[in-house]
């Protein structure tokens, strides 16, 4: 993993290791908020913020808890600190737009229990990425993780349009869906795929 | 003359999370440890005991802590009781089976986010003496493998021609190779709900006539 450039890191964790499409990662939100577009983008930028904050963090403490030989307590440190993040941004957003706030509802707590954010901390330190890899790869997490939630939410709302028969509403299409978006991501496979 | 009663809410609480509220197929929680590692039957069973264990114990501890935690830091305590018990699975499956450890990988931590386990405990062990919280912790365990075992094997059946590693068809079966890769997680997992749905559909609609 060494020789991969900046570059190479973002671009292959937003295409063709996309967190939702290829790893599955935070599909609950994915599923949960992706029926509007004007709901999909804010939630896709507060969670590449969380991601990016929680990168940061986790990057420290690792460095932190290594030094210590503390490295069971990894996970709960992680968490900790993923939650604090989530609070500050629901504080902001709260003062800042309280209408999207309450748009965003139970799902904007529910980041901390993002698998795509616990995920970026835990597969950063398993890879071994230095400080530099990390934010990349922490952008590229986020961007990908907005660009699946937007393409869902476009995709949704066209549907909502269409007659559909009665059984295939609900998360069985989201879940087609998903395949169908995921197997045209997969065509960027070609790009090279991160382990 | 009060087991007996007791005893039937019991079975009936287990049967809950087995089937009428199957975390994977009827309430569709924690679907991205279902779907990522639900690549082979054995990776499936290995990730759904492994949510069991830990579904099971922190239920239990967290039923019997429930009057000394105080509700405004609720959920932080019990993210960090789960933890707990999800880095104790951690190091034993290491211990155990280097081979799943490996083939999990960093899944096995992100048992912690599982939704089934902080829904669990939120709405149910909370609430609920100790020996109801494990024995629907319990039901809820077994739906949630249950759900695992059968995406992972449909998965293993078509993409690698086996089950369990035991070859099913022979030499001239082509394996479909998309249904280990993510699409296919996606596709088995939408044809099982769309197969429930249409199974709750029939029902009603027989009631109704």
């Amino acid at each position: 993993m060494e020789h991969e450039t900046l570059g190479q890191i973002f671009i292959i964790t937003v295409l063709s290791s996309n967190l939702v499409l290829a790893m599955f990662l935070g599909l609950c939100p994915f599923l949960g908020v992706s029926g509007k577009l004007e709901t999909a983008v804010p939630m896709g930028i507060a969670t590449s913020f969380v991601m990016l904050v929680a990168s940061l963090c986790s990057y420290a403490l690792n460095e932190l808890l290594t030094h210590f030989d503390l490295e069971f307590l990894r996970l709960i440190a992680y968490i900790a600190v993923i939650a604090s993040a989530v609070q500050l941004v629901e504080m902001f957003m709260k003062k800042f737009s309280p209408a999207l706030f309450r748009a965003l509802g139970i799902f904007l707590p529910l980041i901390t229990t993002n698998c795509a954010v616990l995920g970026i901390a835990l597969f950063q330190t398993a890879r071994g990425y230095d400080l530099a890899q990390s934010v990349a790869f922490s952008l590229g997490g986020g961007v990908g993780f907005s660009l699946a939630l937007i393409l869902m939410a476009g995709v949704r709302e066209r549907l909502n349009l269409s007659n559909l028969p009665s059984v295939m509403h609900g998360t069985a299409l989201s879940l087609m869906l998903a395949g169908l978006l995921s197997l045209a991501f997969m065509g960027f496979g070609g790009i090279g795929v991160a382990r | 003359m009060s087991s007996q009663p007791l005893q039937a809410s019991n079975m009936e609480e287990l049967l809950e999370g087995i089937w009428k509220q199957n975390p994977v197929f009827v309430m569709a929680l924690g679907m991205c440890p279902a779907l990522a590692v639900t690549v082979s039957a054995f990776n499936a069973l290995g990730m759904g005991l492994a949510t069991t264990f830990v579904l099971i114990c922190s239920c239990t501890l967290i039923s019997m802590l429930r009057r000394f935690i105080p509700r405004e830091v609720r959920i932080a305590t019990y993210i960090v009781i789960i933890a707990t018990f999800v880095t104790l699975v951690d190091y034993i499956i290491q211990a155990v089976s280097l081979a799943l450890y490996e083939a999990l990988g960093a899944f096995i931590q992100l048992i912690v986010v599982n939704c089934i386990i902080l829904g669990r405990v939120e709405s149910h062990a909370a609430k609920n003496p100790p020996l109801s919280a494990m024995v629907n912790a319990l039901g809820m365990g077994i739906g949630f493998t249950i759900g695992l075992l059968a995406l992972g094997g449909v998965r293993e059946i078509f993409g690698a021609g086996q089950l369990f590693g035991i070859s099913l068809f022979g030499q001239n079966f082509q394996p479909w190779v998309v249904m280990v890769l993510p699409p296919g997680g996606f596709f088995v997992l939408g044809l099982w709900l769309l197969f429930f749905a249409w199974l709750a559909k029939r029902k009603e609609a027989r009631h109704g006539a």
